[in-house]
């Protein structure tokens, strides 16, 4: 059951956000809509929460049809980029506001409430208003309210955005292990792909309103289905015409068959990977990402002739090596 | 939206047809007539003047305001909003007791245009002040830094770096300060005495009008005077547009 | 430095021969025949009266202009009609008009001879000249300014609070009544306060459509003047100083609300 979008279209004026878009959530999933700005992934899940109404096509939560229903009737908890904690209102009132809304008793409210605090780790903050938290903080905060009735969905759009690396690593993992948890069917937006496959099981890859491709983070990545996906997740370089990830070319002193030779402009050690531009036979360029203990071996140093071979390819004679996997079925 | 009708929309049509009322010839003939002329000449010039002198003073005070510091400068910059929280009838009497006939200061601007021009620019004083104050508040030091280190003196700093970022709200300031200026009535009519050619502003002329039964008349003079005001307004918005748009 | 010490001068200057010495010698002028004096000056029955007047128009002026604000507020920012921006420019008009040409506005409507004139004599009601008319002139002149101070407040916090509250079950009204309100409520004391300064103050407008009856059609601001006019200067001080004391009043009020309000006003310090 969990979320299910049926050829759902929705133009603003001339601009069509989304195109005929179809997914399927299974239920208690935790997926991410990846895609670069303007892609529609934002629009797509507020139509979801019914924050949107989509002009054409169908939203089914939990095997009801909600396409009509208003935001409040969709039972979906939603959590905003830039928290929209009620400012005037502390922790307290914040997180109990959706049980408050349906006339709970007091009783059981403050028992959810508190329930809610431990498991986000904010239970000394009950009396504060939001403006005296962190970022991190509110944003945890904005998850227990939304969490607080009990929605059948989970919808977060771009949750981490506005916080810091460190805040947002922390968060990523603790995202994952709340999930773990409870099992909610959770569905979040995120622009920024290493947060995708981190935390996701399942990604949807979204580019000017249509979907690219479904699948698990290894999918995506080892197995494209588009041109957009293979740029989008992941570096690549070009060997001859074939597309390739860096980190898939194998690179020996002495040639082997199928390499190429070519000779190392620079060599940028960063950390841990140590990245080797070179430019080949026929002057083109392409780089390639090693090990630090790959590097020593070889030896690496500039004006060096070495060979190249890829070991897996993306694609090769400008189309993709897997086209066609993973896009959504006919629901 | 109905309240907003009945209130407002309906009594400005009504005072758009009465002066219609006589036809095009009783309007002509009552805004043409030798004190109406006079008045509304009077009026517009001296809002004019102190429209000019606000554009001066508001800025001098909205500068120290910002960029001065000394004991008591909240309290004073709290005080600029006094004009618009005292009544106009309140603020002619107060002018009036300082410098009128009964002065101590042996000052008496009663029955003259400067006691009309103060008590203008008295209501009119938070206008550019308050127009500029948020602008000169968000300006960033380093433009004039940048300037100063190339060797420029404080004033060129302030004429060829500051000014050309606050002159749209000074402009702003002072329009609004003219339009409010030309309709003032409550801190003139004490004041000023209200001697037809002389003293009479247009305002009072209208209150004259209205007190002499003229309808008509008063609601032709009202119509030049809001037209005088749209102008004017429509002229510095325009303008304004432009030097933002050469600047560009 | 000099430089600023002379600027500062000028600015403080200024103001005091504007501003401040005028203001302080008027209290100084009220009391200057002893309290008990000015005191009995403002207890007279028409300055009573004219007080109470002042304070009925007030009270029923400004809670209605209040709600007029705020909801007209909520329809231009979180609106979707055209003409929003006319409408808007109506909502100013009170600003950019004389009080004298306002009043003579509303004499042409609601007055005996006006548009409506002939129905309110026939059902023996009487606008101008009486209760009403000074209403409909209070409320005219304090219109704009709740609206003007809660639509920035309002732009401000976006519409994110709200849907929040949708997705967690609010109904339309609760989400109004929870969530919006309290997050404006500080521009919408400002725009009170502002109104209610205007609507105490206001002198041309109901002069037009006043009879100028003492003890019956005054307000307070009329009252001073028909002192003035009637030579008894010490009781036109005496009113002016209690209304220039109320004035003192709102100033505080401003300034503090002021900083509660974020400074997203049109007029910040």
């Amino acid at each position: 059951m969990g979320i299910l979008v049926k050829d759902v279209t929705k133009r603003y004026g001339d601009f069509v956000a989304l195109h005929e878009v179809s997914l399927e959530v299974p239920s208690g999933a935790l997926t991410a809509l990846l895609g670069p700005s303007g892609s529609g992934k934002s629009t797509l899940l507020r139509t979801i929460a019914g924050l949107e109404h989509a002009d054409l096509g169908r939203v089914l939560i939990d095997g009801d049809d909600r396409t009509d229903a208003p935001a409040r009737e969709r039972g979906v908890g939603f959590v905003f980029q830039h928290y929209a904690a009620f400012r005037h209102m502390t922790v307290r009132d914040n997180v109990a506001f959706g049980l408050s809304v349906r006339k709970t008793p007091k009783e059981v409210v403050r028992e959810r409430v508190d329930e809610l605090l431990e498991l986000v780790h904010l239970e000394g903050f009950a009396g504060r208003l939001p403006a005296q938290l962190s970022g991190g903080q509110r944003q945890r905060m904005s998850l227990a309210r939304a969490l607080a009735v009990r929605p059948s969905v989970l919808l977060l759009d771009e949750p981490f955005g506005a916080l810091d690396a460190t805040v947002r690593k922390e968060l990523r993992a603790w995202l994952r292990r709340l999930h773990n948890e409870m099992h909610v069917t959770t569905l979040f937006v995120t622009h920024d792909q290493e947060e995708a496959m981190e935390v996701a099981e399942q990604i949807v890859v979204m580019n000017e309103g249509r979907i690219e491709q479904i699948g698990t983070p290894r999918e995506i990545y080892e197995s494209p289905a588009s041109d957009f996906v293979m740029r989008f997740i992941g570096p690549v370089t070009h060997l001859h015409d074939a597309v390739v990830r860096p980190h898939d070319l194998e690179v020996t002193v002495d040639p082997v068959p199928g390499s190429v030779q070519a000779m190392v402009e620079r060599v940028i050690h960063l950390g841990f990977e140590v990245r080797v531009e070179l430019t080949s036979g026929d002057g083109a360029d392409l780089w390639a990402q090693l090990t630090r203990a790959e590097a020593e071996q070889l030896e690496v140093v500039e004006g060096q002739i070495l060979h190249v071979r890829p070991v897996r390819e993306l694609a090769k004679n400008g189309s993709a090596a897997h086209p066609g996997i993973g896009l959504a079925s006919e629901a | 939206m109905g309240y907003l009708s009945v209130i407002v929309l309906l009594p400005l049509a009504a005072v758009a047809a009465r002066s219609m009322d006589g036809g095009l010839d009783a309007f002509w003939r009552a805004v043409s007539g030798a004190e109406a002329v006079a008045a509304l000449k009077l009026t517009v010039i001296v809002s004019l003047i102190v429209a000019a002198l606000n554009a001066v003073t508001g800025t001098l005070i909205a500068w120290v305001l910002v960029r001065d510091d000394f004991r008591g400068k909240r309290q004073i910059s709290a005080l600029i909003d006094l004009p618009f929280a005292l009544p106009t009838i309140v603020a002619g009497l107060t002018l009036l007791a300082l410098y009128g006939p009964r002065s101590p200061l042996h000052v008496d601007v009663s029955f003259t245009r400067v006691g009309i021009a103060m008590a203008l620019l008295f209501v009119t004083l938070p206008f550019v002040v308050r127009s500029v104050q948020p602008v000169l508040l968000t300006l960033e030091p380093e433009a004039e830094e940048a300037a100063a280190s190339l060797g420029a003196k404080p004033r060129q700093v302030f004429r060829r770096i500051v000014l050309p970022s606050i002159a749209p709200a000074i402009l702003s300031g002072a329009g609004l300060a003219f339009a409010r200026a030309v309709g003032e009535f409550g801190s003139i009519v004490l004041l000023s005495g209200n001697r037809p050619f002389r003293t009479e502003v247009a305002s009072v002329f209208i209150y004259g009008r209205i007190q002499s039964d003229d309808i008509t008349g008063a609601a032709a003079v009202s119509i030049v005077l809001l037209l005088v005001s749209l102008a004017v307004l429509i002229g510095i918005g325009l303008f304004g547009r432009r030097a933002v748009r050469d600047e560009e | 430095m000099r430089n600023r010490l002379a600027l500062r001068t000028l600015a403080l200057g200024y103001l005091a021969v504007l501003l401040l010495v005028p203001v302080g010698f008027v209290f100084y002028r009220t009391f200057e025949h002893g309290v008990s004096a000015a005191f009995d000056a403002v207890t007279t029955p028409a300055a009573t009266h004219a007080f109470w007047l002042t304070i009925e128009l007030v009270a029923i002026a400004v809670p209605l202009n209040t709600i007029f604000g705020v909801v007209m507020a909520i329809a231009l920012v979180r609106g979707r009609f055209r003409g929003r921006s006319i409408v808007s420019a109506f909502i100013d008009l009170p600003l950019a008009l004389s009080p004298v040409v306002i009043g003579l506005a509303l004499i042409l409507v609601w007055g005996t001879k006006g548009w409506f004139g002939q129905w309110f004599v026939d059902n023996g009601l009487q606008i101008i000249f009486s209760f009403p008319g000074l209403l409909l002139a209070t409320i005219f002149v304090s219109l704009p300014f709740v609206v003007r101070e809660t639509v920035p407040v309002l732009r401000e916090i976006g519409t994110e609070q709200e849907e929040a509250a949708q997705t967690l079950g609010a109904r339309p009204f609760q989400t109004f009544w929870r969530v919006t309100l309290p997050a404006i409520r500080w521009g919408v004391a400002y725009g009170v306060i502002l109104t209610t300064a205007r609507a105490l103050g206001e002198f041309g407008a109901v002069s037009v459509v006043s009879g100028h009856l003492a003890g019956s059609t005054e307000t307070l601001t009329l009252h001073v003047e028909d002192r003035y006019e009637a030579f008894d200067l010490t009781g036109a001080y005496a009113a002016a100083a209690l209304l220039a004391l109320i004035a003192v009043a709102t100033l505080v009020s401003m300034t503090l609300l002021r900083r509660r309000r974020g400074d997203v006003g049109w007029a910040s310090s």
